[in-house]
Parts: C-alpha cells; sequence; structure tokens
C-alpha cells in the first residue's frame, strides 16, 4: 500500500466529535517504547496544520489526537504516523471512547482511606498498647484516646468496608456465604463492641484492628482487579489491531475507511494483499490466492476468480480484490463458530476457583467456632460481654487477611511474569486450570507452523530480489525480506497493486511479481509463487510455503520432559500434517479434521478423565479451544480463537507455552504454601483468640506479619528467572 | 497533657491532607500512564502535565 493511497483514505467513520467542533481521534500505535518515540510522534503530529493536541500514553499504546479547524485529515495524521516507522490502527470511536475503569477507582479510593484511618487510628493505639506493659495511662486519658481512635477509625471502616459489605449482601441474597460475609461480621462486630467498650471505659478497643484488616484485604482485591483489567485492556488492543475496518468503494469511485460493522449487503468492498476479508463477500473484480488457513485449517493457498465467494476471516495473499458483501459482519462464517465457543465456555464455568474452594471450609468452621466461643463462654461463666469480645477477637484474628491476600498476589506475580514473556493471561482462574492440565494438544497451521508464507525453493537469486522486496508490504514479498534479512532498498521502486514491484536493483531496470507482471511464462502451478527476472535477464521463481515455528521441536520435546502426553490435530491434508508432525517430534496426530471433530477429541479425553490443554488459533478450533480444560491462542489467532482461549501469546515464539505452564505449575504451589501457612497461623491464632489470650496489640501484629508472609511469598515467583 | 489537645487534631489534619493530595493527583489522571511519566521525564521539552481527565 503506498502511502498516497493512505492519506487518501477516508477516516472520518473513526472521529469522535468534542466540544467547540474539534474532532477527537483515537488511534492505537505499536512500537513506540522509549521517550524518543513519544517526542518523535508527538512532535511530528503537533506541527501538522490542523492538529490542535496529540498525546501518547505509552502504557496502553493509545494516541489521542484532537483535530481542529477544516482542513485537518485524519488521513494524513494516521499517514504521518506511519511514516515514522509505527504500526498505527484507527480505534472504532465506540470502542475506542475510554472506558473509565469505575471498579478500579472506587477501590483505590477505599484503599487511601482504609491507609490513612489505620495509620491515624493506631496512632492512637500506640499509648493504649504501651499501656499495657505497665506505664499505666490515666482513666482520662485512656478514654481520651479511645474515642479519637474510633473518631477516626469508625468511618474510616465503614467507608472501605462498603465493597465488603455489598458484596456479603448480595450473596446473602442469594443464598449462599462467601468470603465478604465472614469479614463483614468481623468488622462490624469488631466496630459494635469497640463502640461498647470505650462508652463503659473498658480495656480493650480495636478500631484499629477493624481499619487495618480491610486495609490489608483491599490490597488484594485492588491486585485481583488490576489483573482483570490489565489483561481485559491488552486483549481488546490485540483485537483492535485486527481488520476491524475496511475499505469500502463509494459510487463516486473514492475509497473510505468504514467500521467492519457498518457494512451492509451489496457494498463494494476493496480488499489488498496482506489484508483480511471482513465480511462473506463474492469476488466482482480481480484474481487472488487466499489463505483461508484460520478458517479450515488447509495450508495451501486457494484461487479465487470473479465470481467466487470468500469467507469472513480468510487473507487476501495476492492480488487486489474488489468485492461485494454477502452478509453483515455479525452474520458471516464468524458468527456461527461464534456460538459453538459460547456453548464450550458454559462447561468450564463450572470450575470452582481455588479461593472458592478455601472459603467452603473456612466460612463455616470459622462461623461455628465463634459461636461455640460465644456460647462456651457463657457456660463457664465469663458473662456476656467477656464472651462476646473473646468471639469478635477470634473473628477479627482468624480473618482470612492471608486467605484475601494469598491467591491474588500470586495470580498477579505470575501473569506480570508471563506477560513479561509475552503471554497473555485474560484471567486468573486460566492460571489455575492451566497448571491441572496432563494432555496437550496442537493446531498445525499458525501454531506449529509460522501461518504464513516461508521461502521454501529458489533461492539462489535472493540477494537481487531482496532490494525489491523490501519496497513491498505484499505477503509474499515480506517473506522474501525477511529470508534476506536487512539490507538496502531498490531506488524508485513503483508497487503496481495485484501485480507486483519494479524498480532498479543495481541499477537495472528489475521487476518482482506475478509471472505475466515480470514477463515469465504463465503456468499453472500447485505452489504459491512469486517471479524475480531483470528487464533484459532470465526470470527465476521462487517458492513458498508454509514453514515450522523455529522453536515449535524444542517446545514439543519441554512439554514431554514435563510429562505430558502431545498430540496434533489439523485439518489439513496427511502429507503436509505427517510431515510437519516428523518435524515436530510428535508421533500421534490426526489429519483432516473437521471443527465437529476436533471437538469430539476433546470430549473423548474429557471422558477419559485427562484435563486437555488445546493451543490453536484458527476458527476451527473455536470450539475446541473452548472445550479444553484450558486454552493457548497465538495473537494472530481470529478474535474468536482469542474470545475462547484463556492465555493469548503475544509474540512470535511457541515456546512461551512452556513458560506459561511451568510458571502456573508453581504458582499453584506458592498458592498452597500460603494456604498451609494461613492453617498453620490460624491453628495457633483461634485458640489463643478463645481463651482471651489476644488483646489488640497482639491482633494488629499477627495481621499485618502474617499478611506479609503471604505477599512475599508471593513475590518469589516475580522475581525467579 | 494539654499538647495533647493541639497535637491530635494537628496530626489528623496532615493525614486528611495526604488522603486529599491522594484523591487529586488520582483524579487529575497522574496515575494513567506510568511508563510514559517515567520516559517523559528525559525529554528535553517535557509537557508534564497529564491529559484532562475524559468522562
Amino acid at each position: 500500500m503506498t502511502l498516497d493511497a493512505v492519506s487518501g483514505r477516508d477516516m472520518s467513520a473513526f472521529l469522535r466529535p468534542l466540544d467547540h467542533g474539534r474532532r477527537g481521534l483515537d488511534l492505537l500505535v505499536t512500537g513506540a517504547r522509549c521517550a524518543g518515540c513519544i517526542s518523535k510522534i508527538e512532535r511530528e503530529l503537533s506541527a501538522m496544520p490542523g492538529v490542535e493536541a496529540a498525546r501518547l500514553n505509552l502504557s496502553t499504546g493509545r494516541l489521542a489526537v484532537t483535530l481542529a479547524g477544516r482542513e485537518a485529515q485524519a488521513g494524513r495524521v494516521v499517514a504521518a504516523v506511519e511514516r515514522l516507522g509505527y504500526g498505527v490502527t484507527p480505534f472504532d470511536p465506540a470502542a475506542g471512547r475510554k472506558q473509565v475503569d469505575r471498579e478500579g477507582r472506587r477501590l483505590l479510593i477505599a484503599l487511601g482511606v482504609a491507609g490513612f484511618g489505620a495509620m491515624n487510628a493506631m496512632m492512637f493505639s500506640v499509648p493504649l498498647w504501651a499501656g499495657l506493659f505497665g506505664q499505666e495511662l490515666g482513666p482520662a486519658t485512656r478514654s481520651l484516646m479511645m474515642w479519637l481512635s474510633a473518631i477516626v477509625g469508625a468511618p474510616c471502616a465503614l467507608f472501605a468496608g462498603m465493597t465488603f459489605f455489598q458484596s456479603a449482601w448480595r450473596s446473602l441474597k442469594a443464598g449462599r456465604a462467601n468470603m465478604d460475609v465472614p469479614i463483614s461480621i468481623g468488622v462490624i462486630l469488631t466496630l459494635v463492641i469497640s463502640f461498647i467498650e470505650s462508652f463503659l471505659g473498658g480495656r480493650d478497643a480495636y478500631f484499629d484492628a477493624a481499619v487495618s484488616l480491610l486495609f490489608l484485604l483491599l490490597i488484594g482485591r485492588y491486585l485481583d482487579h488490576v489483573l482483570r483489567a490489565r489483561a481485559r485492556g491488552a486483549a481488546g488492543d490485540l483485537l483492535a489491531l485486527q481488520a476491524r475496518a475496511a475499505q469500502r468503494l463509494n459510487a463516486d469511485g473514492q475509497e473510505a475507511t468504514i467500521p467492519v460493522s457498518d457494512i451492509v449487503p451489496g457494498d463494494l468492498l476493496r480488499v489488498r494483499p496482506g489484508e483480511r476479508i471482513p465480511v462473506d463477500a463474492v469476488v466482482m473484480e480481480g484474481r487472488s490466492t487466499l489463505d483461508a488457513s484460520l478458517l479450515t485449517g488447509e495450508s495451501a493457498p486457494q484461487a479465487l476468480v470473479e465470481g467466487d465467494l470468500c469467507r469472513a476471516g480468510a487473507v487476501n495473499l495476492t492480488g487486489l480484490l474488489t468485492l461485494r458483501a454477502e452478509a453483515r459482519s455479525e452474520d458471516s462464517a464468524l458468527a456461527a463458530i461464534a456460538r459453538l465457543v459460547e456453548a464450550g465456555t458454559q462447561s468450564r464455568s463450572a470450575y470452582v476457583r481455588w479461593a472458592d474452594k478455601a472459603a467452603a471450609i473456612y466460612v463455616p468452621v470459622v462461623h461455628s467456632l465463634a459461636a461455640a466461643t460465644f456460647l462456651g463462654g457463657l457456660a463457664f461463666g465469663l458473662g456476656p460481654r467477656e464472651a462476646l469480645i473473646r468471639a469478635a477477637a477470634l473473628l477479627i484474628i482468624t480473618c482470612p487477611c492471608a486467605l484475601g491476600l494469598a491467591v491474588p498476589a500470586v495470580l498477579v506475580a505470575a501473569s506480570g511474569r508471563l506477560f513479561r514473556n509475552g503471554v497473555l493471561v485474560k484471567s486468573g482462574a486460566a492460571l489455575e486450570r492451566l497448571a491441572q492440565v496432563d494432555h496437550v494438544v496442537f493446531d498445525k497451521t499458525g501454531v506449529l507452523t509460522e501461518g504464513r508464507p516461508g521461502l521454501v525453493g529458489g533461492h539462489a537469486m535472493l540477494a537481487q530480489a531482496a532490494p525489491l522486496a523490501r519496497a513491498s508490504s505484499h505477503p509474499l514479498a515480506k517473506a522474501l525480506a525477511r529470508a534476506a534479512g536487512p539490507g538496502v532498498i531498490a531506488a524508485s521502486a513503483v508497487e503496481t497493486a495485484g501485480q507486483g514491484v519494479s524498480g532498479l536493483v543495481d541499477g537495472r531496470p528489475a521487476r518482482l511479481g506475478r509471472a505475466t507482471f515480470v514477463g515469465a511464462p504463465e503456468a499453472d502451478h500447485a505452489e504459491t509463487e512469486l517471479w524475480f527476472g531483470f528487464d533484459d535477464g532470465p526470470k527465476t521463481r521462487f517458492v513458498f510455503s508454509d514453514v515450522i515455528r523455529p522453536d515449535a521441536a524444542a517446545t514439543v520435546a519441554a512439554l514431554k520432559a514435563m510429562g505430558l502426553p502431545v498430540e496434533m490435530l489439523s485439518g489439513d491434508r496427511e502429507g503436509p500434517v505427517r510431515r510437519i508432525a516428523a518435524e515436530a517430534g510428535i508421533d500421534q496426530f490426526r489429519a483432516g479434521q473437521t471443527p465437529q471433530d476436533k471437538a469430539a477429541v476433546i470430549d473423548r479425553l474429557k471422558a477419559e478423565g485427562r484435563r486437555v490443554l488445546m493451543v490453536g488459533d484458527g476458527l476451527n478450533d473455536a470450539a475446541a479451544l473452548a472445550r479444553a480444560h484450558a486454552a493457548i491462542a497465538p495473537g494472530t489467532a481470529l478474535e474468536a480463537s482469542q474470545n475462547a482461549a484463556d492465555l493469548v501469546l503475544t509474540g512470535e515464539a511457541l515456546f512461551p507455552v512452556v513458560d506459561a505452564v511451568r510458571t502456573a505449575r508453581s504458582a499453584r504451589g506458592r498458592v498452597r504454601e500460603n494456604f498451609g501457612f494461613a492453617a498453620v497461623y490460624n491453628l495457633f491464632a483461634a485458640p489463643a483468640a478463645m481463651l482471651g489470650l489476644v488483646n489488640p496489640f497482639i491482633a494488629a501484629i499477627a495481621m499485618s506479619v502474617s499478611s506479609l508472609m503471604v505477599t512475599l511469598n508471593a513475590l518469589r515467583l516475580w522475581m525467579r528467572r | 497533657m494539654n499538647i495533647i489537645v493541639l497535637l491530635a487534631p494537628i496530626s489528623l489534619a496532615l493525614g486528611i491532607a495526604a488522603v486529599a493530595a491522594f484523591l487529586w493527583s488520582l483524579k487529575a489522571g497522574q496515575y494513567e500512564d506510568m511508563r510514559g511519566a517515567a520516559e517523559r521525564v528525559l525529554m528535553d521539552d517535557a509537557d508534564d502535565a497529564p491529559p484532562p481527565p475524559r468522562a
């Protein structure tokens, strides 16, 4: 695609109206890494006429541009960023409008208030604790300190605890008891008792304990939220990178860029080489080959002529196509698979998460212990006041600070570590399920193989053809340029859409492209090919085919070494499947599998009691991905497959699959240690509280130390290389 | 002992000021782009102001 074509594109569909007649444009920029990138992009855009402001968010990769005046052309902004060498995709205004993270902000505010409350209430508690060591306070000062602690602690606890109270209330209304129920009861009971004690001039008040308990729990809650928000945001960005925009040919012959969802049947669409077919459509003009490997698993490209139907999701490989849309995007072939996915995902929701398993044991045990403490205290003649204080002390000191932090801290550390290694974890439950996997199933095309053409024949003239290949954005030319490595670009290169590139190589005119364009005899070859020749010289043929990923064999070997049987299911023909299986070192494979066959294989393995990890990218894998116990998709996978998968690989390599399984297993180990630690802690804390040995000072120390231990243990996962 | 009557409100006021500062920075969008902020400090003509929060 030439730059002129880009700047001529009409981007008005992606503009968002702002006040005073200004308009906003949201772009997703890839490749920006440092301060240099920020200033280069922002300075270049700010200097353009009509651009009022440009601000790049480096964390999310989103570039917000404010345009003013008529002369401002959004297409020129996009072209300018592309010219600087960054990948850029416009956001659909509906999807791009930044979702303000309300939940996260609410948790942060609660965390801030709880932090303030914990520190300041504790400040007034220190004199009370000091009184424990013999230097008795006067009753008036003691009472003053208690009330000061109450004035700070109680409102903060009520405000910061709202998240837990609401969740507990919702869960009680639904007839269940989640972890928030004992937390809420513990906090409210503690506040009430502390008020009574302060009023009666009693010995202990637990205001600081109630707030610091909430503070520690909110840290866990916030970590959990950050994990989910980060995964959601990154997954959205990956999808935005795929073809969500299409080029529509208007009646006047002008091309306009529109969101895929705006296409109606009958629209004429222009699809360039390397672009994805946006909806099911019929070819009106142009000849090309189509890579439908994501849809069917077949690696050989299909030839396409006028009148042929092409399915949404396939990639146009060679020629410029004009298509007539046959369906809306939501009615296209993709949608049918999406329904299969939904059915499969529901079967997975039966999974019970670690934290909920722990809560199922913890909640009834602690509540009956607290009730037993109160009743037992009455029976042994302690009196209702002392019995109630002991019951509340039990609830507070056994309250699951450690439990509430144990799982989120480990999962955040594990997913942060995986994110650095090129794996995006979509949910914490995904890591938990991944740890249990005992069988691995791979798809072939796009997973074990690169899923894009690689040069396999015709290396002789590579060095001469490479300068022309580097000047083109065509997928085959890119494959050629990759094979040749970096180098010079041909002078005065001109790309003819759907035909090839011509230009000067070593000062001689040369052409790279279709046989007819280069001037070679046209013959019907089964392979994907590209011709090259100097205008006055002999012509060479380059042959391409799907090649195995460089780290596929190492990945399979590592998984086998971990004791996981590896199997391959492919929709492709027997020949290529057998070849790739041999190269990757997989003994068990099936060829010619339909999407239903793949899902059936997963179901059969499940019936045998195996927990299957499915790694796949295509639409033909989506149903199998959704059914498997855990699922991984490469970042190049289609939207439906990424939705069905738990983890998405963000880089080119396949080996992160092994890292993911290893990290998930060690995360499970850390969680077990944390649970074990919490159990031991409660084994000592609970009897101490029942015997009345716990005072506010001991409660404060015990809670902080146990939470710190659990967090440090989780961080071991983050530190380890 | 009377000093407590003076010191306790002062300490509370300081604490409340810290919470207010935190809430303000949150609202002003200072936590929207942590990586960008770390890099922008290296730019010569850095514009420190975060973007206006959008509803």
